[in-house]
């Protein structure tokens, strides 16, 4: 092995505290899915583009591979993991699920923390604020139109609750 | 946003069933949950962040794989040092394309003649042909020791000129020419003849976001080789592999579970399968993973085929009847024709396209360059030759002044025509092209539309209206690969399915398919359920693909739109046998006659029981029937294993090689769409005002899944119309190979997407379902189209498939300078018809 410091990296993630001693350049992505076996978060780019790795650090949704492990020490961390609670899906989840939202699943991770901190902001969201609330993330399979009804829908579930 | 959604299928759909029985023993099933939109099995798992892709797999002891690239298109590799390399910690072994060389057999050529001579290699030895092409790999015991690693690899090139056109290509000698047909006197009878300039249909990939990953282990003790890998045609790759690597096909192992989207591209990911079991060999059996990067998918996965059409002459009658097409094609596939040489031939499965044209006459080329190795990708190579099609069809009908809906009525092949034959001898099924463009003007108000762009062109606004006619063949008779190489032996099309009961009674289900999210599990559970008269939910579907579970044939994989018709029948066949085994048990253990039974769920889960009467056995009774309290049952009973296999065939003959003629595909599905576009006066930017798709897959089995592949075949369509281009420079560099420059489509340019929906069913299949998802590029006819109309008062002949901002601000400089002219020429012949 080359011969290079690690650094021990803390978070909560989920509400659990998570540790491991990593190389500085691990990406947090990385670190999720590699060290801490989360491997609901996934990798879909190289360069920020697509936003498979979406997860909120710090009540703030991040693209996981724009930072380095050891800069989400201390953090808070939610993946697509902590979403459902006692084995009932969330809001969110269930209406992905119900409006087809999603056909390979291997962007629905990210779209759906991404529409967690949408409804978070915008409750009742326009249109515009549902497109551009997931600008960043990239789904090659739906064509966005069922993501779209699957975010509307959530709002008003969420709504009721 | 709300699209608007109009069905014209005269049966509403209900939702779910109640519970009722069918009758009849073993007797044909109903048709309960089939065409239901029902939720998807698959859902759940995939938004808990509990698929199972093949990344998220570790293996004890496992390494990991990276490879050293040529930054070159076409170069002699004059030296190559892995010294270095093999000497930084943590890495085990490294491989390089000369010690591969002299382990494995080049590649199986499916091109004959000269293409049998290319020596295809899992890794470049003495001469890179493609930038990206893998000329080394590094092994080592973390990811990032490999990247480290594969940086200290030394190699050097010697520049050689590279060949990144067609039509450079083309100076040299062509590789085949299925010609078909003859239609020289037609065009001494036409009224009009158009001849058109060179048109492109530009390189892109549906890019699905997770990239190619193997896990490979090929174990010393045994000899075999097992993947995890996200290989969509695990067949075919493993009949490649076997004779290169020198093993048995029994000794290959695929297995996937969930796979982030594929759309073709990952069939083409077998020279890394090769390479990874190599060095999880070198390595002494250690598990070896290779996740490929974004950059390295881009560059050396496989690209969506490039076509360039040349010398193209129509034959019209005097009302705008299109009676003869003369033209050349030239199919650029990269650096190795691998799968690519079937793209040479496939496009001929819609030759006439949605049209009653009698003559066509293609004469077809293909040719290498230095790019990446060409691959099927959504809509594969029929796409490209219906773009062909609908760029003939509006530029003859501007030529003409006839208008876009009205040259394709006059010219669609009728509804009560089909089953049709085309000229070369395909049957289109099913299928009413008039009444789905009638269903798509609708939806977008096409007729409000035309007003208000009339009123706009006053204004100075380019506004334009479009149309896109195509089809999604599905099914494929693999014999049609017997016209480019009379001696490739394959044809015809197989798949499996197996469902059995397990000890306790468990209705399992093992699918031939490699399902990308198509939602195989959900309507493999529709299937099942029908047949057995049980919930959806009491069908257990094992997701993904395993060797293991041997439910596959040569043909298996997931390809060429067809699930529902080949996976399903041999599913439902499966299931049948099941029944009638049931069947057979109930009858002999509650002593009544067979056609007294019926099927159905009871108090105690699924049953069997005596119709009218209190006498019922449950599935986990008949199951431990057989498998674990079979004393005492009669001998006549002993052919009862409850594990039931069902292969689908299709009635294919081998075509006609010399004619180039024959049934080549099963089923026709069909896309219309329609859409109102305006560019920009001061940006030249393209904006879809409106946008409609109409699709006819004959009976959909799950609405909800149809609708969800139309939207997804459609913004792959609009990406690459608008957006998403493997654009090289002439050193044969590719400028697009992050998504950062390649840019797939987003939230913020996808257009709200009206829907209808059609159900022609195909006489030919179970339930009258068709194959579909591929979607058959509509959109990038479509916007041409439109594009085509909004510039045409300027001068502009749309003659690429990919338009932007920038391209179309050239085209329109282009015109204002007379570079159209000569482009569409129009004879205008006066005794005629």
């Amino acid at each position: 092995m080359p011969d290079v410091k690690k650094i021990l990296v803390r978070v909560r993630v989920n509400g659990a505290p998570r540790e491991a001693e990593v190389e500085p350049r691990t990406l947090l992505v990385e670190f999720l899915r590699e060290h801490l076996n989360l491997t609901g978060t996934h990798i879909g780019c190289d360069t920020s583009y697509c936003g498979a790795c979406t997860v909120i650090v710090n009540g703030r949704t991040v693209k996981a591979c724009t930072l380095f492990a050891p800069m989400a020490d201390g953090a808070e961390i939610t993946t697509v993991e902590g979403l459902a609670k006692d084995g009932q899906l969330h809001p969110v989840q269930e209406a992905f699920a119900e409006c087809h939202g999603l056909q390979c699943g291997y962007c629905t991770p990210g779209l759906l923390l991404s529409t967690l901190q949408l409804l978070k902001k915008y409750p009742r969201p326009t249109d515009s604020q549902i497109r551009k609330g997931i600008a960043g993330n990239t789904c090659r399979c739906t064509g966005y139109q069922n993501i779209f009804k699957s975010i509307r829908m959530a709002a008003s579930e969420m709504e009721k609750h | 946003m709300a699209g608007k959604v109009v069905a014209m299928s005269k049966k509403k759909a209900s939702r779910g069933g109640s519970q009722r029985f069918s009758g009849n023993g073993a007797a044909a099933a109903t048709t309960k949950w089939v065409g239901q939109p029902i939720r998807r099995k698959e859902e759940n798992r995939l938004v808990s962040g509990k698929g199972i892709f093949v990344d998220d797999e570790k293996m004890p002891g496992m390494l990991h794989i990276r490879f050293v690239r040529s930054s070159y298109a076409h170069a002699k590799i004059t030296r190559i040092d892995v010294s270095k390399a093999e000497k930084f910690p943590g890495v085990v072994c490294t491989l390089t394309g000369a010690e591969i060389k002299r382990q494995v057999q080049p590649f199986i050529e499916i091109g004959p003649g000269g293409a049998q001579k290319i020596a295809d290699y899992p890794l470049a030895a003495d001469k890179v042909v493609f930038q990206g092409e893998p000329v080394a790999a590094v092994v080592a015991e973390t990811r990032l020791a490999a990247e480290d690693a594969a940086e200290l690899v030394e190699v050097d090139y010697r520049p050689l000129p590279p060949v990144v056109t067609a039509e450079d290509a083309l100076k040299d000698e062509s590789i085949l020419h299925p010609a078909m047909g003859t239609n020289q006197k037609t065009f001494k009878q036409a009224a009009h003849v158009v001849r058109i300039g060179r048109l492109h249909f530009h390189r892109f990939s549906s890019t699905p976001l997770e990239c190619n990953v193997i896990l490979a282990t090929w174990d010393p003790r045994s000899g075999d080789i097992e993947y995890h890998c996200n290989n969509t045609f695990p067949s075919f790759a493993s009949q490649f592999l076997a004779p290169a690597l020198g093993v048995r096909i029994d000794q290959i192992h695929m297995k996937s579970f969930d796979i982030g989207g594929g759309f073709g591209i990952k069939i083409t990911s077998y020279p890394y399968m090769a390479v990874c079991a190599l060095a999880s060999r070198k390595a002494g059996g250690r598990a070896v993973k290779w996740v490929e990067t974004r950059i390295e998918h881009m560059q050396a996965s496989a690209h969506g085929n490039e076509r360039t059409f040349l010398d193209t002459r129509v034959a019209l009658d005097k009302t705008g009847v299109i009676l003869a097409i003369d033209s050349k094609h030239v199919d650029d596939c990269g650096a190795f024709p691998r799968y690519e040489p079937l793209g040479c031939v496939i496009w001929a499965q819609v030759l006439p396209a949605t049209y009653r044209v009698k003559n066509v006459r293609i004469d077809m080329h293909q040719v290498v360059t230095n790019k990446c190795p060409v691959g099927p990708n959504r809509g594969y190579s029929r796409m490209q030759h219906l773009w062909f099609m609908e760029r003939v069809i509006d530029i003859c009908g501007q030529a003409l002044g006839i208008p876009a809906d009205e040259m394709r009525r006059r010219n669609y092949i009728r509804k009560n025509e089909m089953p049709y034959k085309t000229p070369n001898g395909c049957v289109y099924d099913s299928g009413d092209y008039a009444s789905m463009l009638a269903m798509a003007k609708k939806l977008v108000g096409w007729d409000e539309w035309k007003k208000k762009q009339a009123a706009a062109r006053k204004e100075g606004r380019w506004i334009g209206l479009g149309i896109g006619s195509t089809l999604d063949s599905g099914t494929n008779n693999f014999g049609q690969a017997r016209i480019i190489n009379p001696d490739a032996p394959f044809s015809g099309q197989s798949k499996v399915g197996i469902v059995k009961l397990d000890i306790y009674g468990e209705v399992v289900v093992s699918m031939g398919s490699v399902p990308q999210g198509q939602g195989h599990e959900t309507t493999a559970a529709q299937v099942v359920a029908d047949a057995l008269n049980i919930t959806p939910a009491l069908v257990n579907v094992r997701p993904g693909f395993d060797t293991a579970h041997n439910a596959y044939t040569g043909h298996t994989g997931t390809y060429a739109s067809q699930f529902a018709v080949t996976g399903l029948t041999a599913i439902h066949g499966a299931a049948m046998k099941l029944r009638k085994e049931l069947s057979r048990l109930a009858a002999w253990k509650l002593q009544a006659k067979e056609q007294d039974l019926e099927f159905g769920v009871g108090g105690q889960g699924p049953e069997v029981r005596v119709k009218g009467r209190q006498k019922a056995i449950n599935y986990w009774a008949l199951a431990n029937l057989v498998n674990v309290n079979n004393a005492g049952m009669p001998e006549s009973l002993w052919d009862i294993t409850l594990n039931c296999r069902h292969v689908f065939h299709a009635n294919f003959q081998i075509p006609d090689v010399k004619r180039k003629y024959g049934n080549l595909t099963l089923t026709y599905a069909a896309q219309v769409h329609a859409a109102v576009v305006e560019v920009d006066r001061e940006t030249f930017q393209p904006k879809i005002l409106t946008y409609a798709c109409v699709d006819d897959c004959g009976k959909a089995v799950n609405p909800l899944i149809v609708e969800g592949q139309v939207h997804g075949a459609a913004a792959h369509g609009i990406g690459a119309a608008l957006l998403e281009d493997c654009a090289y420079d002439a050193d044969g560099n590719l400028l697009t190979a992050t998504f950062s420059d390649y840019t797939p489509i987003t939230a913020m340019n996808i257009p709200d997407l009206m829907y209808g929906h059609m159900e022609s069913p195909s006489p030919f299949t179970l339930n009258g379902a068709k194959g579909m998802g591929e979607g058959g590029a509509a959109p990038v006819h479509t916007i041409c189209a439109a594009l085509q109309d909004a510039l045409y008062p300027s001068g502009v002949i749309i003659d690429d498939s990919h338009n932007t901002g920038d391209s179309l601000f050239r085209a329109v400089q282009k015109a204002e300078s007379g570079g159209y002219a000569g482009m569409v020429r129009v004879e205008h012949r006066r005794a005629s018809r």
